[in-house]
């Protein structure tokens, strides 16, 4: 096989791949709702498809629908809709665009979404437990709140072994044992814990490549945008999690990264910028927003994002197929910990990332709808600039809602930001031109002197 | 320690107490904390909604309630955000302006917002500060045992600050201190239900707040004196509707706002700082204490938005609530901003609407100071009451 045909197959893989399987996910819903069958609905941080899987139910994952009504431009209308039921404009636009499909029959953009039969959720997010109670008081359905404690404070993660871990692991094992206990009852379906050792095995692989993959954006150039390809490899890390396509998603997709990272095949960005982005995107406008750092050259090749939207899977934790229940609470709450981390102590990780991954710059994006994004971000920043100088910008907007949405403004920002760059740029080629000057200055007087 | 914080109010009559009661809540000095530290003592410093005060008490430390206050966040703003709820942004800027100083901060993870407050707090002061993990899953039967450890965590933590072992009589002795005090303050919400006439919605209010600032042993001393004096009062019946005030379990409404509202309404029960009212009966002193304060926590205790437990619906308690006090309507409010108020919201209004319950909708912010508006709605909303 010629170089240019590997490239024709390989370069721009994932994202194909990423989009038939989002594609088929979908229909797979649509198919389920059309035939009136069960469902979980679950969300990113934290889904437990590892234990759903088993009992054969299709996951809805509300954040992603809602994410794509923004995409595709229609959030507003949804929004709209439950506002007029009683929503305040100053909740989470994704809670109030699902309650909109849920009140039009789970009429979506992109098909029907199938009625929940049980709901799973963990606290990594609030949000999720109030968002949970809506369908509970919609659908009398079973809601299962998986607990799962956090970090209680800034580098005191505890471990195996540990008294306070195995506290927390202890009540997080005992909940997945009613979760299985649960989906029996909602099922009709025995446990069968080879077809969970399957699940977790996916997964395994799952992990396994997206800590590479993400590992492989140190590249320069770097590999792949981690705003844009990045949500697409979100997409099937948290809807094909536990399935085998998903698997060998990241499996092929380590396999283009390496293939890209080997001949220096970058994005399709001059890279002139390299910056990581924190918080979630700007969906509303969500090619736009990212054209606006590209169009200076800047490519996002890191984000936390990446981190939390994945429920930790950044982590790489294998589970440990012999003592699948204990491995599963295990890695459970250890990744669902980091995600909540990369939201609430992500300055310590930014400060690891800036010489790892050769940053430039880094753009935090707070947006209205989520304070567990959001609320600490501009203290964050301050820690940040505090320990390093390095250049970040702070945009305000929302995922979902298009009236807090300014672009202009935010082209204004962005510029300005860039233009800062930019100087810095030369201000540092200068100052190395300078050094560099004076020490074959310093060498030549040197010889000079010796001779 | 045996100090006494509080003195202005010994001595004098019924209005008198409550007016230096009122003086002291709105002292933005903090004179009991100030005088607690000046004498040695130290202060944790706990967030919204509930904490577990016996455990910081039977250490000898102040345990202070963090809940805001009606102060430009001159300093936090640049911490945060823009779309925040106050009281966020004012409890960080009672600390960084030095209005109060702790030797340990606890939030907890009750909202997406107070759970970036641990981590916020750490950043910006040399303190310990940490999230006490209350379980989000009410309902698990391992939940019990595993707060009674997590208790056992932050008793180490606070054992390291007051520099000493808490013992399990020291935790007795504080169960039963804690239990006086839940039992007068069940003593004062039965007045504002049976005679609300006698004690007005903003003079209850202060009397619970001040628990939240000043040690036990003072705040039972002053309930003690007041409650028999105000169940005393000559005070005739007037033509008000009875209410029940639903949104105040987090950020706290500015008190004129109560005293306000209570102008047209007696308003016979709320969510106020409930918190400071959550388990509501005594806990027991046999076996281990962490243990039994945590299957108050669990098993014996109120409600709030920001619990979900499968045996507590909010809008089915909020009508038992109602039901309870015998009271005609609900006033139903949001701190700004407050997700979990705001969310819930819905959930009351339509239960209410099912149930045939008028209702009275607000949002508020603890720096509010014009309530014209505000007053002229619910007027007309009584009167639509009074003259239906």
């Amino acid at each position: 096989m010629s170089d240019g045909q590997s490239q024709d197959g390989i370069v721009g893989r994932g994202n194909r791949e990423g989009a038939d399987l989002f594609r088929q996910w979908f229909s797979e819903l649509n198919r389920t709702a059309e035939q009136g069958g069960p469902s979980a609905y679950v969300f990113v941080m934290g889904s437990m498809c590892e234990i759903l899987r088993t009992f054969d139910l299709p996951v809805v994952f509300p954040e992603i629908n809602s994410l794509q009504m923004a995409v595709r431009r229609v959030a507003h209308e949804y929004l709209n809709q439950a506002e007029d039921y009683g929503y305040s404009p100053d909740i989470c636009g994704y809670v109030k665009a699902d309650v909109a499909v849920q009140l039009r029959g789970g009429e979506h953009p992109m098909g029907r979404i199938p009625k929940p039969s049980i709901a799973v959720l963990t606290n990594a997010c609030n949000t999720y437990i109030k968002w949970a109670e809506i369908w509970e008081r919609m659908y009398h359905i079973p809601v299962f709140t998986l607990d799962i404690p956090g970090t209680r404070a800034a580098g005191t993660q505890t471990w195996k072994g540990d008294p306070d871990f195995e506290n927390d692991r202890r009540y997080v094992q005992a909940q997945i044992s009613e979760l299985i206990s649960l989906c029996e009852r909602v099922t009709g379906i025995r446990f069968d814990i080879d077809r969970l050792r399957e699940t977790m095995s996916c997964v395994n692989e799952m992990s396994r490549g997206w800590k590479q993959v993400l590992e492989f954006n140190k590249s320069r150039p770097s590999l792949f945008n981690a705003l844009t390809d990045g949500t697409i490899y979100l997409g099937v890390a948290n809807s094909f999690r536990g399935a085998p396509e998903g698997g060998r998603y990241f499996t092929n997709l380590v396999d283009e990264m390496a293939y890209k990272a080997a001949r220096s095949i970058g994005t399709l960005t001059e890279e002139k910028y390299r910056l990581t982005f924190i918080g979630v995107p700007c969906y509303p406008i969500f090619r736009r927003f990212n054209e606006l750092f590209t169009e200076w050259g800047g490519t996002f090749v890191h984000s936390t994002y990446l981190w939390f939207a994945s429920g930790g899977a950044n982590l790489g934790f294998e589970y440990d197929l012999a003592r699948p229940l204990e491995s599963l609470a295990e890695g459970v709450l250890i990744s669902v910990r980091d995600a909540m981390d990369s939201m609430f102590y992500q300055d310590r990780a930014i400060l690891e990332m800036v010489d790892a991954f050769h940053l430039d710059g880094v753009v935090y994006h707070p947006i209205k709808s989520c304070r567990t994004t959001s609320t600490g971000m501009a203290d964050n920043r301050r820690s940040v600039m505090a320990a390093r100088d390095i250049p970040s910008l702070f945009i305000e907007s929302d995922m979902m809602d298009r009236r807090v949405v300014g672009e202009a403004q935010m082209k204004n920002r962005i510029d300005a930001f860039f233009e800062g760059l930019a100087s810095r740029k030369r201000q540092e080629a200068t100052a190395q031109g300078a050094e560099e000057f004076q020490g074959r200055e310093e060498r030549t007087n040197g010889l000079h002197r010796r001779s | 320690m045996d100090l006494r914080t509080f003195e202005a109010w010994r001595g004098k009559p019924l209005e008198e107490v409550l007016y230096e009661c009122r003086e002291l809540l709105e002292d933005m000095t903090f004179p009991t904390v100030r005088r607690w530290r000046e004498a040695g003592g130290k202060v944790v410093g706990h967030f919204q909604v509930y904490f577990p005060e016996e455990i910081v008490h039977a250490a000898g430390i102040l345990p202070f309630k963090v809940c805001g206050a009606p102060i430009e966040a001159f300093q936090a703003d640049s911490r945060f955000g823009s779309y925040l709820c106050s009281i966020l942004k004012t409890s960080l800027e009672l600390a960084l302006s030095k209005r109060v100083e702790f030797d340990m901060f606890v939030t907890h993870p009750i909202c997406d917002a107070a759970r970036n407050l641990g981590a916020v707090w750490g950043r910006n002061f040399p303190y310990p500060c940490q999230i006490l993990y209350l379980p989000q899953n009410a309902n698990s039967p391992a939940a019990v045992t595993y707060l009674r450890n997590e208790y056992a965590r932050l008793q180490r933590s606070i054992e390291s600050i007051a520099g000493r072992p808490v013992t399990e009589d020291d935790l007795r002795r504080s169960l039963a201190m804690y239990n006086r005090n839940r039992t007068l303050l069940r003593e004062l919400y039965a007045l504002k239900r049976t005679t609300p006439w006698l004690v007005s919605a903003d003079e209850a209010y202060v009397l619970v707040a001040l628990g939240g600032l000043m040690p036990p042993e003072e705040h039972n001393e002053l309930l003690e004196t007041v409650l028999p004096q105000i169940a005393a009062r000559p005070n005739k019946k007037q033509d008000k509707i009875r209410v029940v005030f639903e949104g105040g379990f987090c950020e706290q409404p500015p008190l004129d706002l109560i005293r306000a509202i209570a102008r047209f309404c007696y308003v016979v029960d709320d969510d106020l700082l409930i918190g400071l009212r959550w388990i509501l009966n005594d806990v027991p002193f046999e076996g281990d204490p962490l243990l039994n304060l945590a299957l108050a926590y669990l098993e014996n205790s109120s409600y709030s938005p920001v619990q979900h437990d499968l045996r507590k619906p909010k809008e089915k308690m909020l009508i038992e609530r109602i039901r309870n006090s015998q009271a005609d309507a609900a006033i139903l409010t949001a701190a700004k901003m407050c997700e979990p108020g705001l969310e819930e919201q819905v959930a009351y209004l339509h239960a209410l609407d099912k149930e045939g319950i008028p209702y009275f909708i607000s949002e508020f912010e603890e720096k509010m100071t014009s309530f014209d508006h505000l007053e002229i709605q619910l007027e007309t909303f009584v009167e639509n009451i009074l003259f239906s």
